[in-house]
């Protein structure tokens, strides 16, 4: 429908409606669906992400590998009693992030988004600005379809799978769709959402994916906790109006290259980064993982 | 290049960890169920390269034993698939095999049947929960599961695509692909349509006699 953001952001303003809004007609032209049903699909992911983003606050688990299954507990047992350095709000959205982190590496049930590796970001940002600014649901839908664009165009002229562009592709590209989304769902303008976008991207671009003993469990789940940060800064500073000189189409295409430059042992393979270090090789030894 | 929907991106809903070798793995199994068709009593997974090397951290045993029993990727009992097996008798055995295949994670779906014959499906999870069969019964062919897809060996005679293709033309099905292998007298073929398959569809196809075995494969959701 459009062959580059720009045209986007131009059609979005031009005919007065937000990125979600034109994310949702677009999918409907693509699939030949109605809005009910494309909302109906959206509601089913949101169930389950809402599932997945609480379910580790209160209890402990325990990961297929053993590496993770505790970190949503504790952050939040520490957000709620203890002063934080970074704020209340952004440690609920971090302890979200790892649970459904955790999660995943249980074998529970989680929303890709956009990959299993990545899934806790996004979640983590709908169910804390929920909290925060008591949002419709109806405006959290279009904020998820605002995301979904910025997915699409991610995958389109890059790559969301950490296996071809690192963790930049995985959880840059869900901070990015999270940004986006925050963005849109808080009134900001088009540009903007794409700025927030584009900032995300930048903010770990060139993060490798490194998983230790090749699961995905650590760090996998600490980058999903950075990752919903990265959202909420992402969106704030460009809600206040500072803009990427470089449009987000590019900034995709730098992380695209970027991604291809990156060598293959650290592209999940686990043959690098921590995954090499002697501690990472010892857990792998000890897991019995050839 | 591929048109990403927004299901693509937020999807799909899946048991992790991992959408290749969790999700996909499970589709493997589900598949090679439904292409094998007939109840079992034992099932041999032979897993090769990646597959090997990390089933357990990523649960891919027990993913692909519950796709061989029916459960969808996201299936929450999905993790408990080795119980359920065993509560429903059926022996499972994983081993560990170098299946000289190029994508580092296959699987190798061994069934045995309670006549005692054997029936196996070659998979591989292509990134993303995608799969492709590759082999069936020594036989190789190659299709993903993403379209409605049916499977037919028939005798190697004159008539049998012209019979296929009249059904679905009467059925006004559109045949998307099509792709025929012919091997010691038996032809196998693979033909991919954009509508869904009911089994009217496939009993029409079935009044050939020429045809010895046909399966309708819907795509597996979740």
């Amino acid at each position: 429908m459009f062959d580059n953001t720009c045209e986007f952001i131009d059609y979005c303003i031009k005919n007065n409606k937000s990125v979600g809004l034109v994310s949702l007609e677009k999918e409907m032209s693509k699939n030949n669906l109605s809005k009910e049903v494309i909302f109906d699909n959206l509601k089913s992911v949101l169930k389950v992400m809402k599932e997945s983003s609480h379910e580790g606050l209160d209890k402990d688990m325990s990961s297929m590998g053993g590496l993770i299954g505790t970190e949503a507990k504790l952050l939040e047992e520490y957000r709620k009693t203890q002063k934080s350095l970074s704020g209340d709000f952004i440690l609920s959205a971090a302890a979200k992030a790892l649970s459904t982190s955790q999660v995943n590496a249980c074998m529970g049930r989680i929303v890709a988004a956009p990959t299993a590796g990545a899934a806790g970001i996004m979640p983590a940002m709908i169910f804390s600005i929920r909290e925060k600014y008591d949002l419709t649901e109806e405006q959290i839908l279009y904020g998820m379809l605002a995301s979904g664009s910025i997915g699409k165009i991610i995958a389109t002229k890059a790559s969301i799978s950490g296996a071809e562009g690192g963790c930049q592709a995985e959880c840059g590209s869900a901070a990015a769709m999270a940004a986006g989304a925050l963005v849109d769902m808080l009134g900001g303008s088009p540009d903007q959402v794409f700025h927030a976008a584009s900032f995300a991207l930048i903010n770990i671009m060139g993060l490798i994916c490194d998983p230790v003993a090749g699961l995905v469990e650590y760090p996998c789940n600490i980058r999903n906790a950075s990752g919903v940060y990265n959202a909420y800064l992402s969106a704030d500073m460009a809600l206040a109006g500072i803009k990427s000189p470089i449009p987000f189409d590019q900034v995709v295409e730098s992380m695209n290259q970027v991604g291809n430059l990156m060598h293959t042992s650290l592209k999940e393979t686990a043959l690098g980064g921590l995954a090499t270090t002697e501690a990472g090789i010892k857990i792998k030894k000890d897991l019995g993982i050839k | 290049m591929k048109e990403y929907g927004i299901f693509d991106i937020l999807g799909p809903i899946m048991v992790g960890p991992s959408s290749s070798h969790t999700a996909g793995a499970n589709r493997i199994g589900n598949m090679s169920r439904i292409i094998m068709g007939r109840p079992f009593k034992k099932v041999k997974f032979y897993l090769h390269g990646s597959f090997a090397k990390t089933s357990v951290g990523h649960g891919t045993d027990k993913a692909l034993l519950a796709g061989v029993m029916g459960l969808r990727p996201d299936d929450e009992r999905l993790p408990s698939s080795f119980e359920l097996a065993k509560k429903a008798g059926i022996q499972f055995e994983f081993i560990e095999k170098d299946l000289g295949y190029q994508h580092p994670n296959t699987a190798k779906v061994e069934f045995h049947l309670e006549d005692n014959t054997i029936f196996y499906v070659i998979g591989s999870s292509v990134g993303g929960g995608n799969i492709l069969i590759t082999n069936i019964n020594g036989t190789e062919v190659e299709f993903s599961g993403n379209n409605p897809t049916i499977l037919i060996r028939n005798k190697d005679t004159k008539g049998v695509i012209a019979h296929i293709s009249t059904v679905l033309s009467i059925a006004e099905v559109n045949i998307a692909t099509m792709s025929v292998v012919r091997k010691d007298n038996i032809a196998t073929m693979v033909i991919e349509i954009d509508s869904y398959i009911d089994e009217n569809l496939i009993e029409k196809i079935n009044t050939s006699e020429d045809i010895v075995y046909i399966a309708g494969i819907n795509p597996i959701e979740g």
